[in-house]
């Protein structure tokens, strides 16, 4: 079973590397980018038999700090 | 008693060796190196510091895959036991991931790798770890990190502040960290994380000893003379 796994900042929670790309962004010439905010996406390949339960206690024990950020889980196959 | 540390080094640590002499030359105890890969930590250990460095390459994000390294199971235990524990930079990182303090170190908030002196303001002179510092005194200690952007929810923050857990403060902005926070102490006042390398300021020849009252503190906190 194939998993993607995205981790974005919360709410509220400065993104200096977001803001970093927007200025890039901006400085190519792109106009109305009005925000830019930088995830991380993993994708995993694990046993079908894995449970959601598992999945979630993954994402909370390792692949997301839950302090910043949250967390959605994606099965795509 | 004697006196007996440990360091613990994980693959991509760099300010271990620093650490381990630090202690040593202030305390003249015994100083373990202490590999991440050990299940067990050494008996009868009075204090623990976790180093600065880059654990794990700073993988997924910063003491993250440090926090969950086979040593860190047992440095949580001796922590929640009361042992004295310190992190330094990385250590800091290491402390927050493995939940024994609150908050998260992100990007700094100008993206740069800040490298330089910062004055810090000694915020809480009654903790073990400042005892030796008088209440409000500025030092100065380097830092050296590209992750010290300091950031916890406005009510863990009012909590930290109201409870006496910050111990340092930056005197000036340095990185971003939420109301310029540079330590924090957890509940019981036995775990210290900051970013700031206090073992890099303890001799003249460094540029500085303001570090040293640091190690001070916590050798007279613990009834060692130092």
């Amino acid at each position: 079973m194939k998993i993607r796994v995205h981790v974005s900042l919360k709410n509220g929670v400065l993104d200096p590397q977001g803001r970093a790309i927007h200025h890039a962004l901006e400085g190519l010439g792109f106009e109305g980018v009005n925000d830019v905010r930088a995830g991380r996406l993993i994708e995993m390949d694990v046993a079908d038999s894995t449970t959601d339960a598992a999945l979630e206690e993954m994402c909370r024990k390792l692949l997301a700090n839950q302090v910043i950020e949250n967390f959605r889980i994606e099965k795509v196959a | 008693m004697a006196f007996t540390a440990a360091v613990i080094t994980f693959p991509g640590s760099n300010c271990d060796r620093d650490m381990a002499v630090a202690i040593e030359q202030i305390s003249g105890g015994t100083v373990h190196r202490v590999w991440h890969g050990d299940a067990e930590l050494p008996a009868g250990l009075d204090f623990i510091a976790l180093p600065g460095g880059f654990s794990y390459g700073d993988y997924l994000r910063s003491g993250a895959m440090a926090a969950r390294s086979p040593v860190m199971q047992a440095v949580v235990a001796a922590a929640n036991r009361g042992v004295t524990v310190l992190g330094v930079c990385n250590g800091f990182q290491v402390l927050t991931e493995a939940g024994l303090l609150p908050g998260a170190l992100m990007r700094n908030a100008g993206i740069r790798f800040v490298c330089r002196d910062v004055p810090l303001v000694v915020e809480n002179n009654q903790s073990l770890f400042t005892a030796r510092y008088s209440a409000g005194q500025r030092i100065t200690i380097p830092v050296a990190h590209h992750d010290g952007n300091y950031f916890a929810d406005a009510e863990t923050l009012d909590r930290l502040e109201g409870e006496g857990r910050v111990a340092f403060r930056y005197d000036e902005p340095v990185n971003g960290s939420q109301r310029n926070i540079a330590g924090v102490l957890n509940a019981a006042g036995n775990v210290l994380g900051m970013m700031p390398h206090p073992e890099r300021m303890i001799e003249p020849a460094q540029g500085g000893s303001d570090g040293r009252a640091l190690f001070e503190s916590v050798l007279a906190g613990l009834g060692v003379a130092a």
